[in-house]
């Protein structure tokens, strides 16, 4: 057995100290609820243990989640996957399948109890005694809370897993449930998003192993690092839009020119996410970008907020009145004034990375 | 127990029942189960979808112009080819015409996805049902240079290549966690590529990943993200700018230049090295001709890709249309979505209840109501099936019906279809397969054969995306810059009611989406999909669906490793969450059952 390099290494690569170290597994340890000496456990665990466990499973979802995490520009998915995490178990693409899939999830929870990541694409269905998704002969629901009882936090990928997503769009036919209101006693990820930037999954999961801690939060357990400013505040069309010059149809002069999409529908302005900075696909473009304004998709319930074509009407934060006719010239000095106002304010916010039980019930 | 089937199977389930629950390497949640006889051959097949959503149902009184949002969602995989046909729907039933070069764009953005679905599909779903990764660390990388070398003259192929990329498996499988090859079944007898190919495969597998990154940039460039492009009823959401003011922010020569790229590679790594690995592969399997199932009796395929804009008759789709029946390809019928008496649902075994389950109904006639229930002959209980009893209900798909014949769709259907058309180029290719593997034209009707049509369709995708390129960019040269019409856009501007069908064809098939719309909302949506079709259950009449006839009478090595049947359902890369789909024709509520 050739000696591979552990996640300890990796994190000691990183130029992270060792004190930081025994104090994410202190953490760690503490936020899963484990009685002392646990830390000491853990520690010993990743330095002896090579790459983290990470067990995907799949809920209701329509994949995605999945096929964005492969597009990831940097790092490459082949190096996510063949350096810096185990993926033992994703039904998208393990080669085994039945009864010799099931195997690696036992064995994952015994052998890495409070050890191993565990990510969730899509969402448990509660009505039908949770038979409108079917696992292994059983319903999705238990599998998950049974994954979920040994695991050290859970990453929740994309809107089906953070919020419901579109089969939880109403009347939510199967009751489809996300993921933080069924477990409620471990630390949760949520990585919003239909689907959340290639590169920011694997930013957070290489956040994870790199820096050796779980991210900073926000109330909404997304990771600030991508999810603390709106798509309107980082947009490249923001000048048109303070400058009053909108689209008005499709493909006229000022879609042509690349004026602002608000009045097109654009959900940009109450919208977080990391769209207009990050951009998609190794940076090639965004949805405002190409022509068409933001549907909202990171935002908790977008599909049921009208139609995407329909112009925003609850702009109070920018403290005028949302109408876009009035957003010009004129309003453009209030409105970054109050921006700017709003983004103090934010930065001074304090920072929960654990959930409130009261968030969850 | 032996039936006869009317579509030509002997099932006999007196044999060991193997249940394969979950199904990996697909889109969604799937569950097989066989029974097989004392020489290990499958004699029954039990395919079942074992996921519902209702996408249908949350359709309903929606604004028509999301609906392509909503259905994009239906699948991730197949990202975008449901929000075509939805545009294609609304834009049917309001009478709504597109600009040619929204034509264009949209073709190139489902060729697109026709080649990244199919790349994805063959290296990442499906290879390692032929690949043994781990008999590729004892390969002779000299050995795999020549074989790479003696197959094609891709560029990456040299000893030294070979020899690093099999240092950096060995190390990982050394480490001894498998990640995604944790647990398969490695060292099967159905393996049959000796060391050097198999690390040929994976070395691809992993070129691949890196390269289907790269396809889907066609998506971003005209849709703004992938997956879940953005698209529009009346065209494409993109404007067209080539040298004026905001050129930068438009379509300009700069991001058409980056399509011309990336069509380059993908005409590249097609010819270079997905279709010579197929080929590859396939030489060390001719023996192991199973999974034909429905192909070689009927098949179904409804064509996309128009040459015209706004002309969706069969004589603009490039790809073509047309149902075979009872292996008769001397005569190609007709297929129209709108005739009540062509396509038609039935519920005898899915979990839905109709008011008379002996009938099958229109998509346009739709009636919905969830109805889980077990056999009386199914082992365990409710929440925990053991077994399941075919005889009653037994999945969530639907059983859709052409003429009350069970069709295969899918890329096979298509090229069987443009074959027996006498079509040269997909005739051509098919027959130079044949014949550089030495097999007959029966052969075609195999797992093999599907997997071999899904890479040349991936060709051809390229070339007709190069074509597609072409005809944007003459018609920009000619002064044509428009990419939407807008005289419909508003709702006030609509009929009080109407409905409309469109169509194409999915990486995985035949697709269509039926759409009511009053008084300007969704008062009826209704999706068959191409694994509706494949992976159906029975039919009142006692047909089995494509999955089901594909594993029929194929021997397994061992059967407590569902290796075979993972290779033949594979091959038609099923997407679950496609396949079951449904509403009501009066949107009744969906049936209270109690939550947990």
């Amino acid at each position: 057995m050739a000696a591979a390099e552990t996640l300890y290494d990796v994190i000691r690569r990183q130029g992270i100290t060792r004190r930081s170290f025994t104090k994410f597994c202190s953490l760690t340890a503490a936020s899963l609820g484990f009685g002392p000496g646990a830390a000491t456990a853990m520690a010993e665990a990743l330095e002896t243990k090579e790459r983290v466990p990470v067990i995907w499973m799949h809920g209701l979802e329509c994949t995605c989640c999945s096929e964005s995490f492969i597009r990831s520009a940097h790092p490459l998915v082949k190096d996510v996957v063949l350096s810096m995490i185990s993926l033992d178990y994703d039904d998208t693409i393990m080669a085994a399948a039945g009864h010799q899939a099931e195997a690696i999830l036992k064995e994952t929870k015994e052998k890495y109890k409070g050890k191993y990541i565990l990510a969730v694409e899509g969402n448990p269905p509660l009505n039908e005694d949770g038979m409108f998704c079917i696992d292994g002969g059983k319903p999705f629901v238990e599998k998950l809370k049974w994954m979920a009882e040994d695991a050290m936090a859970i990453i929740a990928w994309g809107a089906c897993a953070s919020w419901g997503c579109v089969q939880a769009a109403n009347p939510n036919p199967t009751q489809a449930t996300p993921i933080d209101k069924v477990i409620l006693d471990k630390p949760i990820i949520k990585v919003p998003g239909c689907p959340p930037i290639a590169e920011v999954m694997t930013g957070v999961v290489t956040f994870i192993t790199t820096f050796g801690k779980l991210p900073e939060l926000d109330r909404q357990g997304r990771p600030k690092m991508f999810y603390s400013q709106r798509i309107h505040d980082k947009c490249y069309r923001r000048p048109h839009f303070d400058a009053g010059q909108f689209v008005e149809e499709w493909d006229d002069e000022g879609a042509r020119k690349g004026s602002c999409l608000y009045k097109m529908g654009c959900k940009g302005p109450t919208t977080y996410n990391a769209c207009s900075t990050v951009r998609w696909n190794g940076g090639v473009s965004f949805p405002i970008q190409s022509g068409h304004g933001c549907i909202g998709c990171s935002e908790d319930g977008f599909w049921d907020n009208g139609s995407f074509y329909d112009r925003l009407t609850n702009l109070h934060q920018f403290g005028v009145e949302a109408n876009a006719d009035k957003v010009g010239m004129t309003a453009a000095g209030i409105v970054g004034g109050v921006i700017a106002a709003h983004a103090a304010v934010t930065a001074f916010k304090r920072v929960t990375t654990k959930r409130e039980k009261a968030d969850a019930s | 127990m032996t039936i006869q089937t009317p579509n030509g199977f002997t099932l006999d389930n007196s044999g060991k029942r193997i249940v394969v629950d979950p199904v990996t390497r697909i889109e969604g949640h799937m569950r097989v189960e066989v029974n097989v006889d004392e020489n290990n051959i499958i004699r029954n097949a039990v395919s079942t979808g074992t996921m519902w959503r209702g996408i249908e149902v949350i359709l309903k009184n929606r604004d028509p112009r999301d609906a392509w949002a909503f259905t994009e969602r239906i699948c991730g995989v197949c990202t975008g080819t449901h929000a075509l046909t939805s545009v294609r729907a609304v834009e049917n039933a309001l009478g709504i015409t597109i600009p040619d070069n929204a034509n264009s764009i949209r073709n190139l953005m489902q060729l697109a996805l026709q080649v990244h679905d199919h790349v994805v599909h063959f290296y990442h779903l499906h290879a390692l049902d032929w690949v043994d990764v781990i008999s590729a660390i004892s390969a002779d990388p000299k050995a795999t240079s020549a074989l790479a070398q003696s197959v094609s003259d891709w560029p990456l192929s040299s000893p030294g290549y070979f020899k690093d990329i099999q240092t950096r498996l060995r190390k990982f499988v050394e480490s001894g966690q498998l990640g995604p090859f944790k647990n398969g079944y490695w060292g099967n007898a159905s393996y049959k590529l000796p060391p050097e190919a198999n690390l040929m495969a994976v070395v691809h597998y992993l070129e691949a990943l890196d390269f289907q990154k790269e396809i889907v940039k066609i998506h971003t460039i005209f849709g703004g993200k992938n997956p879940h492009p953005n698209w529009l009823v009346g065209g494409v959401p993109c404007p067209i700018n080539i040298d004026g003011t905001g050129a930068v922010g438009a379509i300009n020569m700069e991001r058409l230049n980056m399509v011309t790229s990336i069509i380059d590679q993908i005409i590249e790594f097609n010819d270079k090295v997905y279709v010579p690995d197929i080929m590859a592969i396939g030489s060390f399997y001719k023996d192991w001709l199973y999974g034909g199932g429905l192909s070689g009796k009927n098949v179904l395929a409804y064509g996309d890709v128009p040459e015209h804009v706004n002309d969706y008759s069969e004589a603009s789709l490039k790809l073509p249309r047309g149902a075979i029946i009872n292996g008769n390809l001397v005569e190609v019928l007709p297929v129209d979505h709108e005739d009540p008496e062509q396509i038609q649902e039935f519920v005898t075994h899915s979990w839905y209840k109709y008011p008379d389950e002996t009938k099958g109904l229109h998509p346009w006639d739709g009636v919905t109501e969830p109805h889980y229930e077990l056999g009386p002959n199914a082992k365990g209980t409710k929440t925990n099936i053991e077994q399941l009893d075919e005889a009653a209900k037994y999945s969530w798909i639907k059983a859709p019906r052409w003429r009350g014949h069970a069709m295969e769709v899918g890329p096979l259907a298509r090229w069987v279809v443009g074959y027996a058309q006498n079509k040269a180029e997909f005739k051509d290719p098919i027959e130079k397969v044949l014949k550089d593997l030495g097999l007959p034209v029966s052969a075609l009707f195999s797992t093999l054969g599907r997997t071999a049509a899904r890479a040349l369709e991936s060709s051809w995708a390229g070339h007709q995306m190069r074509y597609f390129r072409n005809k944007l960019i003459a018609n920009i040269r000619a002064g044509d810059l428009s990419t939407a019409h807008v005289d419909k856009w508003k709702p006030e501007t609509w009929p009080k009611e109407v409905r409309g069908v469109g169509f194409t064809e999915a990486p995985r098939g035949a697709l269509a989406h039926w759409i009511k719309i009053k008084d300007g909302k969704i008062d009826n949506y209704q999706c068959v999909v191409p694994t509706t079709w494949n992976g159906s259950p029975r039919d009142p009449a006692g047909n089995i669906g494509a999955f089901e006839a594909s594993l029929m009478d194929t021997p397994m090595s061992d059967p407590t490793q569902p290796l075979e049947i993972l290779r033949t359902i594979h091959s038609f890369d099923p997407c679950l969450a496609c396949s079951t789909h449904v509403m009501s024709p009066d949107g009744q509520e969906m049936a209270k059952v109690q939550v947990r």
